[in-house]
């Protein structure tokens, strides 16, 4: 299949399709309604089900009913209405049935603005719905990354029963470049013997997560950690750039990522020996991936569209080892290539530190600017 | 090697579309290219641009602080975008909109009287056309060409009969080179 | 002494439907859950769709009514089981899809669902269960609370200045021109019961000919929440509810006024 100029949005919607997702439940909200709009042509085009729901939550609970039927099943939002959904994910990821969801974020907290941001991290990643569960989250940071990562969400998705995100910012649903779509898919034809269809020459079925024992849902509990566990050791991914030789190291997830980059090349072209590693999955967060980095680097830096979530778990596997810096944009600013070299440049001449938090240094140098 | 474009006017002017064109012509000869609108509050306030990158390795950011070579569709564009831009860099300005002279002596600059010449084509609603050919002329990255294909792929099907018209408009604006 | 039964004259009058589950409920003495429980599965039974039906449950006392129905069965979060039934039931088109909803789930934090529900014409069957109260976590207030009952969280009687009004949830989800049947019975007693079975059944025979949204609402007792007998219960919501919440047929589409049952 030749490669083709996609609009972010529309990219996901299309994969979607030719990953065979059946059913499609939305309710408009920018960045992201251009996803429900094309769902809305293209899902009766092909005979399958599209809703636009009365609002996020009942977007949500239609998804989790469609899951419960064993089709794949996918909703999409930005970062309000997602706050709405996490009703639905609590209780998606406690029934155990697959379900994919794409959170195209916008600036917030409340109702924020429009504009690119990253601020969800910690609702998807952390889990913003009640209760012990762990959603897959990718991250793309291209159009054809968002192509690829929404074709394996609902493999993934399938495989650990589980919640997956594709957690992108408002810019890269809106951004267009070219992307090769996968092929087209059949629908699935034979279903897992989970799924509440009818009970039709066997036993009735349930799909609940009440666990009114307490020993019960520990069991549940267990289960879920457990599968956790084999989704931590086989499906972590991450893409590293200019990292063989580094000295320095960049990290951050999607557009962030994506700035850095360039920022990276800027600081290599006047000699700086720096790289970049980009985590794909957020969650399963690539922690060996960090950790080799913190073990090969004199010092690191974190770039976020958000207050630093991510850079949590950075510092986490860092463990207080090497000085890492941050640096951030925030309220739906994307930082400039610029902005990050400065940052770069500031590593390499020694200035990172190991005294204090990353979060409060940055934070002095913002009110230093001011 | 990776070059920044920025076009900017009012809505209406067809600043979003010529940046696409711009894109698939990219695509088409098989590099790798962003496309990316304005976009935030401004994006319902009378004013568009578009960003596109033009490059032959993974593009990085998607927008830039300081570009390479900006179409300036009006003078809010003009007056916004001329400081921004990177010495060297190539300047389009739609003369028809426009009521002042490019104060900085560091960039190329091309002065089109793009309305006009639309106009002279027969439809105004070429400006954009006219605009984008000058810029190819100067900025040698992609053929004229290409960009040609890309609007017979692109442009919908019921407008294929003034395709001739918009090849003359690129064709037009080809003619002007910087000073 | 003892009496053998003549084989030939013996006749089985009164069986467990095959949709019903053998097994005791957890619904307290008295209350007409039971009996809701009983006349759907009793019209599943009658129609032969056992093994096509999906019930999508609620929260509340019907938070197990998936472990006495005998057929596939979801359970959703609370208010959102209409919600829940549409994303089934678009998947699922030729299976019936029935929601089992109180009046805390459906008229108050589902209330959005169940309107968007009816408004889309979704073709699912929704049985809706009206006792005036919170069964399940202890007799508080509803929508449906009356005005001056009393309940744990209307200590002194629902006070309408503060605490307005309850809903009649059938008459409301009449106006919306996706409702091809909303009726309201009452189970208390047993010419109502078979009243209210033959709604059950109508409004089974709306989804199958595709006519769309159904609602059957049922004025029930909670006897443990009000505090009386199950007797005095059922002459309470008789002589209280009734007059409140009129016994009626409130959207008839004339498709489905044509079903002859």
């Amino acid at each position: 299949m030749a490669r083709e100029l996609w609009k972010g949005n529309e990219a996901i919607a299309e994969a979607a399709v030719r990953a065979g997702c059946q059913a499609y439940f939305g309710y408009p909200i920018t960045p992201q309604t251009e996803l429900l709009e094309y769902m809305s042509r293209r899902m009766p085009e092909l005979g399958r089900a599209f809703v636009q729901a009365e609002s996020e939550l009942g977007a949500v609970n239609m998804v989790y009913g469609a899951a419960c039927t064993g089709v794949r099943v996918m909703s999409s939002s930005s970062s309000p209405g997602v706050s709405l959904m996490m009703e639905g994910i609590s209780y998606i990821a406690g029934t155990e049935v697959p379900a994919v969801l794409v959170d195209v974020m916008r600036g917030g907290p409340g109702l924020g603005n429009i504009a690119p941001a990253q601020a969800d991290y910690n609702q998807i990643v952390h889990g913003g719905g009640h209760g012990d569960y762990y959603p897959i989250v990718l991250a793309p940071a291209s159009v054809q990354e968002a192509v690829d990562l929404t074709v394996l969400a609902f493999d993934l998705a399938e495989k650990y029963r589980s919640v997956t995100v594709v957690l992108l910012d408002g810019s890269l649903g809106q951004m267009m470049e070219p992307a090769e779509m996968p092929p087209m898919q059949p629908l699935k034809k034979e279903f897992p013997a989970w799924a509440t269809r009818g009970a039709e020459n066997r036993e009735r079925r349930m799909l609940s997560s009440i666990y009114l024992n307490p020993p019960d849902q520990e069991v549940t509990n267990l289960r879920l950690l457990r599968r956790w566990k084999e989704v931590e050791a086989n499906e972590v991914r991450f893409k590293t750039y200019y990292l063989e030789d580094a000295e320095y190291v960049v990290m951050g997830f999607g557009s962030a990522g994506r700035v850095a980059l360039s920022a990276v090349r800027a600081a290599r072209a006047e000699g700086i020996k720096v790289g970049l590693l980009r985590p794909i999955t957020v969650s399963p967060f690539p922690v060996q991936a960090v950790d080799a980095a913190v073990r090969q680097c004199k010092a690191g830096l974190v770039v976020e569209m958000n207050a630093g979530q991510m850079l949590e778990d950075v510092l986490r596997v860092n463990n207080n080892r090497i000085p890492f810096e941050f640096f951030a944009r925030m309220g739906g600013i994307v930082p400039f290539p610029d902005e990050i070299l400065a940052e770069i440049r500031r590593l390499a001449q020694g200035k990172a530190s190991l005294e204090g938090h990353p979060r409060d240094r940055w934070l002095e140098r913002v009110a230093a600017q001011a | 090697m990776q070059t920044d474009i920025i076009i900017a006017g009012f809505g209406g002017q067809g600043v979003l579309f010529a940046g696409q064109l711009l894109a698939y012509a990219g695509l088409g000869e098989g590099k790798e290219v962003t496309w990316i609108p304005s976009y935030g509050p401004e994006m319902r306030g009378g004013t568009a641009n578009c960003t596109v990158i033009i490059a032959d390795e993974e593009i990085g950011s998607p927008m830039v602080r300081n570009p390479q070579a900006v179409i300036a569709m009006n003078r809010p564009s003009l007056d916004k975008y001329e400081p921004l831009m990177r010495p060297g860099g190539l300047l389009v300005v739609n003369a028809s909109m426009v009521d002042r002279k490019v104060k900085r002596t560091d960039l190329r600059v091309v002065e089109v009287p793009a309305n006009e010449i639309a106009e002279s084509l027969g439809d105004k609603r070429m400006t954009n056309m006219v605009l984008l050919g000058s810029l190819i002329a100067n900025l040698p990255i992609i053929q004229l060409t290409s960009i040609e294909t890309a609007l017979k792929e692109h442009l919908p099907e019921r407008h294929h009969r003034l395709l001739p018209q918009n090849y003359q408009a690129l064709a037009k604006g080809a003619e002007l080179l910087a000073a | 002494m003892t009496t053998t039964l003549d084989p030939e004259l013996e006749q089985l009058v009164y069986e467990r439907p095959d949709s019903l589950v053998d097994c005791a409920t957890h619904y307290c003495p008295g209350c007409t859950h039971g009996v809701a429980h009983r006349l759907i599965a009793e019209v599943i039974d009658e129609m032969g769709i056992r093994e096509k039906t999906i019930g999508v449950a609620s929260v509340g006392c019907s938070v197990f009514a998936y472990n006495y129905f005998n057929f596939d069965f979801v359970q959703a979060p609370h208010g959102r089981a209409p919600a829940m039934a549409t994303g089934v039931k678009r998947v699922l088109p030729d299976r019936f899809v029935i929601t089992y909803q109180g009046d805390g789930d459906m008229a108050s934090i589902g209330m959005a669902e169940v309107v968007h529900a009816a408004a889309r014409g979704e073709n699912i069957c929704v049985f809706f269960i009206n006792n005036a109260n919170y069964g399940m976590t202890g007799g508080q207030m509803a929508p449906t609370t009356l005005p001056g009952q009393k309940t744990s969280s209307s200590p002194s009687g629902r006070d309408i200045e503060t605490q307005g009004y309850p809903i009649r949830a059938a008459e409301l989800l009449a106006t919306l021109d996706g409702a091809s049947y909303v009726v309201r019975r009452s189970l208390h007693d047993p010419k109502n019961i078979r009243l209210a079975k033959k709604a059950i059944r109508t409004a089974f025979e709306v989804q199958a000919r595709g006519l769309g949204f159904s609602m059957v609402e049922m004025l029930s007792i909670c006897p443990t929440n009000w505090g009386m007998t199950p007797l005095q219960s059922l002459q309470w919501l008789e002589e209280k509810m009734v007059p409140y919440y009129a016994l009626n047929d409130f959207k008839v589409h004339p498709a489905v006024a044509e079903i002859r049952i």
